[in-house]
């Protein structure tokens, strides 16, 4: 008489939600013993190697390798010998049941990352209505099985106490931490100064590719700022060799296909128009320079973006249609700000937002977009960040473009892209000078925002841009 | 350093630590065999708790492995009426005072607090923030002081209190008040540190500059450092200052230098910041090889090793089976143990999270 038990993937590192297969130490139709290593997963933390919780012959993977698993889905069964552990067999009934239902919808798309299941239009660029499902699903998870499915997530609260034995070093200290190593510690083998590490790490300059002309082999600030210099105009000198293969096939899955979903959405919903506008800078530049120096944003970033940010709350209150949301029934005009900031992550381009900007001062919406971008950074972004939001900045002048033609965020009507701001001929007063150069675009739903409001509220954005005394009004 | 049992396993007491010697001297081999057989049985232990977090079972492990002898043999060299007061990897000190292992994986399971009752044990819970606990082993032995109950010489009452802790805490401020307070008040206390020379990711080197037991002198605590790898330096040494601190010679500090060959939790991946190289050259001091090596000098036979093989094996299932078993405690332990008499707040609390629950029909929590 056999069994077939199923082991659940563990959260193996406080909080984690899901884990990538790495490679399989077995096959169907091994025999594996109580603790053997099956297989080697990594999480955002770590590699790990799980071992067996049962005893028997492996009957199936229900996940390839490559696979993203979310913690709680089954990942193996094994032919179990009721005799062969007592524990095992009595909590096999709540397995097995469990697992029936479990099973096909595994087997079916082994392994699928939530996103795909919850909603194929938002995550990723967005996101659903879909919050509130997760802890009712994982609490019947653990129910159903109480023997075999990981402890961590019911138990949040009562691990409340051991999980801080090294949450609170680890969360901020695991990742962080490390790379924190690698840019301040002298375990790169570098010598310099903290001031110089952190103006390589302004600069984009590899302190192990510098040489130092300092005592010992210091690197000297000079050393950096030349680096940079270098490095501005060898950069991306290195391009791959071409590859072997004719083609190469990437599924479309997880967040990419969230990305594609939302943006085949919006594209081919929302008639999309765009403008754009040249516009000079420089007083914008120099408005960020003196926040940066002013003592009460001492510690705070300061960027372009933040005049950007500021301009674009100002201008949606002069053009109030460029803040809503079209329906088939009614326009809804938002009068609240929650503005959304497009990210390029890790995981892939995400859009979350800064709640009620608009109540904002100059000196919270800075903290709130560097806070937002650090979360974001961290890949710790909550799908309540991405909720609900209004109007959207996409920044694509840190790549060093001039603009583009950004496609909205589903739910929105208007989005605008920063372009990069350096230096241009322009002319003032019928004579060239240089002067601090961007070029602002921006896209909206054609069906709600007509060309003369779109154009004045491109407008009213530039010349906040162009006189950032304007906010003052 | 004080050391007894070199790493090849040769036993000698130089001139200066006879007063150690001593120690050894009144051991018999059943004590020998007792402390090889819980260094073995923590281990086991270890590497099934680890394999239970790795299956789902346990919310978090935290791994002692290289750290047995710095473990077992101060752990019996508290005497019968001394407290304890460990920080959260003391699973070897544990077993040295008739701790159930089990409670110790029902609090890593989030099933309670740890469950052992302090009074009875003498071993207090385990603390999980860092250094926490030497502050209140320092206050417990102030109050030892008041009591009267040291330097009597009355063995069956007078009472000495040992606190455990990391290099990591040894940066912490509780660290040096403990010392303030407890060198103030000529207190009965042994700061146990064991130095297992990582604090998560930081290096012992970056916390301090002097060796760690020179830590106390300037508060007016002496200390000394041991090989935490030879159980008999760790068992004399402990016993002879837990002795001292009994009789009323204050606070004394013992830097114990070992090192964590697994993880600091199983959250954390030291691959990402030791090399492996180190990591090799301490696996080569194992303290449970070191002490084998000295027993079979002693002449203790091949069947006494496999017995404990066996005994090992065995507890790693039980272990296992009772891990499986473990039901989730009542929502009402986590009210119930606040205040000593009902609480109006309380029950209030309880009274919405019971609503809150059942609120998941049938998936409510039981």
């Amino acid at each position: 008489m056999t069994t077939l038990a199923f082991f659940n993937l563990p959260d193996v590192g406080e909080g984690l939600t899901e884990a990538e297969i790495v490679s399989w130490k077995v096959k169907p139709g091994d025999t594996v013993a109580v603790n053997q290593v099956i297989v080697e997963i990594e999480t955002a933390k770590s590699l790990v190697e799980l071992p067996c919780p049962f005893a028997g012959v492996v009957s199936e993977l229900l996940a390839k390798e490559g696979d993203t698993v979310e913690v709680g889905n089954s990942i193996i069964s094994v032919t179990v010998a009721d005799a062969a552990s007592s524990v095992v067999t009595s909590s096999m009934p709540a397995v097995a049941e469990q697992a029936a239902s479990a099973h096909q919808a595994v087997a079916d798309a082994a392994a699928s990352v939530s996103v795909e299941e919850k909603s194929p239009n938002l995550v990723g660029y967005g996101v659903s209505n879909s919050v509130g499902a997760t802890r009712r699903q994982r609490h019947g998870a653990h129910n159903t099985a109480t023997s075999s499915s990981p402890v961590a997530v019911d138990h949040a609260a009562v691990m409340a106490t051991a999980s801080t034995i090294s949450v609170a070093p680890l969360a901020a200290g695991g990742a962080a931490a490390i790379a924190a190593l690698g840019a301040m510690s002298a375990s790169d083998g570098v010598i310099a100064k903290p001031p110089v590490r952190k103006l390589a790490k302004d600069l984009n300059v590899d302190l192990t590719k510098v040489t130092g002309t300092g005592a010992g082999g210091e690197i000297t600030r000079e050393d950096v700022v030349g680096g940079a210099q270098q490095a501005s105009v060898f950069r991306n000198l290195t391009t791959p060799a071409p590859k072997s293969e004719r083609e190469e096939r990437i599924p479309v899955k997880g967040v990419r296909k969230a990305i594609a979903n939302a943006m085949v959405s919006s594209a081919f919903t929302a008639p999309h128009v765009s403008i754009f506008v040249d516009v000079d800078a420089t007083r914008t530049m120099e408005y960020v320079k003196r926040l940066k120096a002013s003592t009460d944003f001492a510690g705070v970033k300061v960027t372009p973006l933040l005049i950007m940010a500021k301009a674009m709350i100002w201008a949606v209150r002069r053009n109030p249609m460029v803040n809503s949301t079209f329906t088939e029934e009614e326009i809804i005009v938002h009068n609240f700000v929650n503005f959304g900031i497009a990210a390029a992550t890790p995981r892939g381009l995400i859009v979350p937002n800064i709640k009620d900007a608009d109540k904002m001062s100059m000196l919270e919406l800075a903290m709130a977009i560097e806070q937002l971008a650090g979360t974001a950074r961290e890949g710790k972004t909550t799908p309540a960040d991405m909720k609900d939001g209004t109007i959207t900045i996409t920044n694509i002048g840190v790549f060093g473009v001039d603009t583009g033609t950004p496609i909205l965020n589903p739910g929105e009507v208007a989005i605008v892209a920063l372009g990069s701001i350096r230096p241009k001929p322009w002319v003032v007063n019928n004579e060239i000078q240089v002067r601090q150069v961007t070029t602002i675009g921006a896209t909206f739903d054609h069906r709600v925002v007509d060309g003369d409001v779109a154009s004045r509220f491109v407008q009213d954005v530039a010349s906040v841009i162009e006189e950032p005394a304007l906010l003052l009004d | 350093m004080v050391q007894l049992l070199s790493p090849a396993g040769d036993y000698a007491v130089p001139k200066e630590w006879a007063t150690y010697g001593k120690y050894i001297d009144r051991l018999s081999e059943a004590d020998f065999l007792k402390f090889y057989r819980d260094m073995a049985r923590m281990r086991r232990f270890d590497k099934e708790a680890e394999a239970l977090q790795r299956q789902g079972q346990l919310g978090l492990w935290i791994p002692a492995i290289g750290q047995e002898a710095a473990q077992i043999g101060s752990g019996y060299g508290v005497g019968h009426n001394d407290h304890i007061f460990p920080s959260y990897r003391e699973h070897g000190v544990a077993i040295t005072h008739g701790i159930d292992l089990m409670s110790i994986l029902k609090m890593l399971r989030g099933v309670n607090h740890g469950g052992w009752n302090p009074e009875e044990t003498r071993f207090h819970l385990y603390a999980i923030v860092l250094g926490s606990q030497v502050l209140h082993a320092t206050g417990y032995a102030m109050g030892v002081k008041m009591d009267g109950m040291v330097g009597n010489g009355d063995l069956e009452n007078d009472l000495a209190v040992i606190s455990y802790f990391g290099d990591g805490a040894t940066a912490e401020g509780d660290i040096s008040e403990s010392f303030l307070f407890a060198a103030i008040n000529h207190s009965p206390i042994v700061f146990f540190c064991q130095n297992n020379q990582w604090a998560i990711s930081s290096s012992v080197a970056s916390q301090t500059k002097v060796p760690l037991y020179q830590r106390g002198s300037g508060f007016g605590v002496p200390g000394i450092r041991i090989d935490g790898n030879d159980i008999l330096a760790s068992y004399a040494v402990t016993a002879k200052h837990m002795d001292d601190a009994r009789e009323g010679s204050g606070p004394f500090m013992i830097e114990a230098l070992t090192y964590r060959i697994g993880a600091h939790t199983t959250s954390d991946d030291p691959t990402k910041y030791r090399d492996s190289e180190e990591v090799e050259y301490w696996k080569a001091r194992d303290p449970l090889a070191r002490f084998e090596t000295f027993l079979r000098r002693q002449g203790i036979k091949q069947d006494f090793f496999d017995e404990v093989a066996e005994a090992g094996e065995k507890l790693s299932t039980e272990i296992r089976e009772a891990t499986f078993a473990l039901k989730n405690p009542p929502i009402e332990n986590m009210f119930k143990y606040v205040y000593s008499d009902k609480h109006p707040r309380i029950d209030e609390q309880l009274d919405w999270l019971r609503k809150y629950e059942a609120s998941f029909g049938e998936d409510a929590h039981s």
